[in-house]
């Protein structure tokens, strides 16, 4: 009996998968032989904890920005002038700055990464929605702009309204350009993080004339259009190496360091690559793609039944398990959906029946050649073991070189490409498991008992 | 079915498919010769994915005709090339690479003569962004083509075996890649990233509807050493013939429905892996066994 409790795990696991799966929302109308019905529900968001695991998840699916709509930007990043020594944390900042500047929109979701190619840098910029894609690349193309102004006093009655222009209203003339390197340093007495900056042999006068009539004043480095901070001079600097110290997280402390390195050597950047999708049009696409996946999907449950009767019935059960499995992994991983990612699941949907097929054309076989259903099941199951096997590792070498899972800077990253292999190459997985041990099972508790009592006929 | 009830048989009973194999390489030949043919002539059409360019897709809602809008965009940019997508009023315009700039003034030139001009998609691509795309594939295609070589010697530890399979998996390239030119050479129908992947996928399973043949030939030799070669050949195609098209059609209903109703994004994708299915269920039953049997005669004959 345990094909049974494995099978009862099996149920447990998918239901629970199945609620992952099922849309957390949906608001459609059906129209269904000249009727219509609407469909609307709601459910709320998982939250709960379980002992130490604490869920919180949305579970929604990913979308990529052909489905969802939006701009697509590749740059390349001129990284000649960029010491080799400090490249990686040039790049991590850059990075971070392109996103804050787009993250003004409040678009939520952009992803911004930086990959390495073959001859240079590339920075890929994706931004969902409906946005103008010209306001966002001359967004993104400016160079950080590194500043350094001074407080000013106040009338009292300003205050209120005041903006941070206001408040670090004198301009100081000094600038990125100047700045030589930031570093993060330790204080020797509390080690706690402090950040070292240092200046070039212009910024150090300049530097020094400034701290030398400001003492007690608060000195803001404004990145873009933004306060990075705005440390009190506590006493003038001639030499033009200043240590500003504060209560810093070290992660603090290095992100702030290296985004004064961004200013001080702005990088350019130029546009080589854009694609604009509407959403609207990705919208269509999905649904699209989602009624052809079903109409395929019905065709095929018809033929398997047709063919295989019972036997096919189960395969489809198998089959309706794995789509359930898929999207739930989908959303916990997870992966964002592409037109290819959603073909290359209907794919592995097209292809999950076939290691059943195998099997059961095998027992059939077993069967044929006299044996007991029951040990003709477990030899097709045995049997076909060896060609699914092989079947199937062929295609996941294809999904590893098409995934390029290690980033090899000589081999694509395609997001469409990318969208393909990873749900093909997730649905092998899964189809493996699910022919293998859930059909299995099922067919232990169901099939053999309910065949062995007579002597099953065969058509051929 | 055991194997010496088969020898026994009449043989009405048993199928020759090898007294067939000349007919099933004729066959091939028709599939790959008009191909080639177009491969050699017009070669591939590449998408801007590999060659760099910009594609604007649009939709009029406005009153119009194709030749209007067609003079109306030439006079606006230079060597555009403009394609009807379906039945909809969308087209796609295809030039070499334009600036946003130009692409806006394009735009809102056709919004005043037409009203109701909407941007679907607008690609843009450096040429030699295209280049390397182009590099990073083939390099992609070679490292997977040497897996797969590298899988089927391991797996077929006689030459022949691996041999043959390697020509059928060839054979499936070829003719996909011959019905791409004819359709880009016709239809206008662009190869980009995904065809390539389309066909590192349909390798994959090529290979893997041989691999079930050949290892049916395999467990049938083992068993059997007295009887002939061709009638091992024969018994193994009857035996996976029903499987291999079972298991295909399967996908062919997948791919079909979603060529046909999945919309434009993936048409051609989809219809890259529906060709390479079915002509990968071809070869593998109808070459990739013939070839074998087809050795094995010559070394025969060479023997002797």
């Amino acid at each position: 009996m345990r094909a049974k409790k494995t099978l009862t795990l099996i149920l447990i696991t998918t239901i629970l998968a199945a609620y992952i799966a099922i849309p957390r929302k949906i608001d459609e109308k059906i129209s269904l032989f000249g009727r219509e019905y609407a469909i609307s529900y709601n459910i709320p968001s998982l939250n709960f904890a379980l002992g130490p695991i604490k869920v919180s998840e949305d579970f929604n699916l990913q979308q990529g920005l052909d489905i969802a709509g939006g701009v697509y930007l590749v740059f390349n990043v001129s990284a000649q002038d960029l010491p080799e020594d400090t490249r990686g944390e040039a790049l991590k900042s850059l990075e971070e700055n392109i996103r804050r500047r787009v993250d003004i929109y409040g678009l939520g979701e952009v992803t911004v990464r930086t990959v390495q190619s073959v001859d240079g840098y590339r920075l890929i910029v994706e931004i969902p929605g409906e946005i103008d894609p010209q306001q966002a690349i001359s967004l993104i193309g400016e160079t950080a702009q590194l500043n350094f102004r001074l407080e000013q006093e106040l009338a009292p009655e300003a205050t209120a309204s005041a903006t941070v222009y206001d408040l670090f209203g004198q301009e100081t003339g000094l600038n990125g350009a100047l700045l030589k390197k930031s570093t993060v340093v330790f204080d020797p007495n509390t080690g706690s993080p402090q950040i070292a900056i240092s200046f070039n042999d212009a910024g150090r006068e300049k530097f020094a004339g400034i701290t030398k009539d400001n003492v007690g004043k608060r000195l803001a480095i404004f990145l873009d259009e933004f306060v990075l901070m705005a440390p009190v001079i506590n006493e003038p600097i001639l030499n033009g190496d200043a240590v500003i110290s504060g209560s810093f997280e070290i992660n603090e402390a290095n992100l702030i360091a290296s985004q004064l390195n961004a200013g001080a050597l702005p990088v350019d950047l130029e546009l080589v690559e854009q694609n604009r999708i509407s959403p609207t049009l990705g919208q269509s696409s999905l649904r699209k793609g989602i009624i052809a996946g079903l109409v395929g999907v019905v065709i095929e449950a018809i033929f398997m039944i047709a063919i295989y009767g019972r036997l096919g019935f189960l395969a489809i059960v198998g089959l309706v398990i794995f789509g359930i499995w898929s999207v739930a992994l989908y959303k916990i991983i997870p992966v964002t959906l592409t037109m290819p990612g959603i073909a290359g699941f209907l794919l592995s949907l097209g292809m999950a029946v076939d290691s059943n097929i195998l099997i059961f054309e095998r027992m059939k076989e077993e069967l044929r050649g006299g044996k007991p259903l029951k040990i003709a099941m477990e030899l097709g199951f045995g049997r076909a073991w060896d060609s699914i096997r092989d079947a199937n590792v062929n295609t996941l070498i294809i999904c590893f070189v098409l995934f390029n899972p290690f980033e090899w800077s000589f081999l694509n990253t395609s997001g469409m490409v990318r969208g393909f292999a990873i749900t093909l190459g997730l649905g092998i997985f899964l189809e493996l498991f699910t022919s293998i041990v859930v059909v299995r099972n099922i067919m232990r508790v169901f099939y053999t008992r309910e065949v062995s009592a007579g002597v099953k006929s065969d058509k051929k | 079915m055991k194997l010496n009830q088969l020898n026994n048989m009449k043989p009405s009973k048993l199928f020759d498919f090898m007294k067939y194999k000349y007919l099933f390489f004729i066959i091939s030949l028709i599939m790959i010769i008009p191909g080639v043919f177009s491969l050699i002539k017009w070669g591939l059409k590449p998408s801007i994915d590999f060659k760099g360019g910009s594609v604007l897709e649009i939709q009029i809602n406005g009153s119009h005709t194709q030749q209007e809008l067609e003079d109306d965009i030439n006079s606006q940019i230079d060597s555009p090339q403009i394609i009807r997508m379906g039945e909809e009023d969308r087209y796609s315009i295809r030039t070499p690479e334009i600036t946003n700039e130009k692409k806006q003034e394009l735009l809102s030139f056709l919004n005043e003569k037409y009203s109701e001009v909407e941007e679907i998609r607008f690609s843009s691509l450096g040429p030699s962004l295209g280049r390397e795309l182009l590099v990073k594939t083939l390099t992609g295609v070679a490292i997977a083509a040497l897996a797969i070589l590298l899988f089927i010697s391991l797996r077929f530890k006689e030459k022949v075996f691996g041999i043959s399979a390697i020509i059928a998996m060839f054979h499936d390239s070829l003719i996909l890649l011959g019905v791409f030119s004819l359709l880009g050479h016709f239809y206008n129908i662009e190869v980009d990233a995904l065809f390539v992947t389309a066909i590192l996928t349909i390798l994959s399973f090529s290979v893997h509807d041989t691999v079930v043949v050949y290892d049916r030939i395999r467990e049938l030799r083992r068993n059997h050493p007295s009887i002939s070669f061709n009638k091992i050949a024969n018994v193994a195609i009857i035996q996976t013939l029903e499987r291999s098209i079972n298991n295909s059609m399967t996908i062919i209903f997948v791919l079909l429905s979603l060529f046909l109703l999945g919309g434009q994004s993936i048409k051609y994708f989809s219809l890259a892996l529906l060709i390479g299915t079915i002509v990968g269920t071809y070869s593998s039953t109808f070459t990739a066994v013939p070839l074998l049997v087809w050795w094995k005669e010559i070394q025969k004959r060479l023997a002797s």
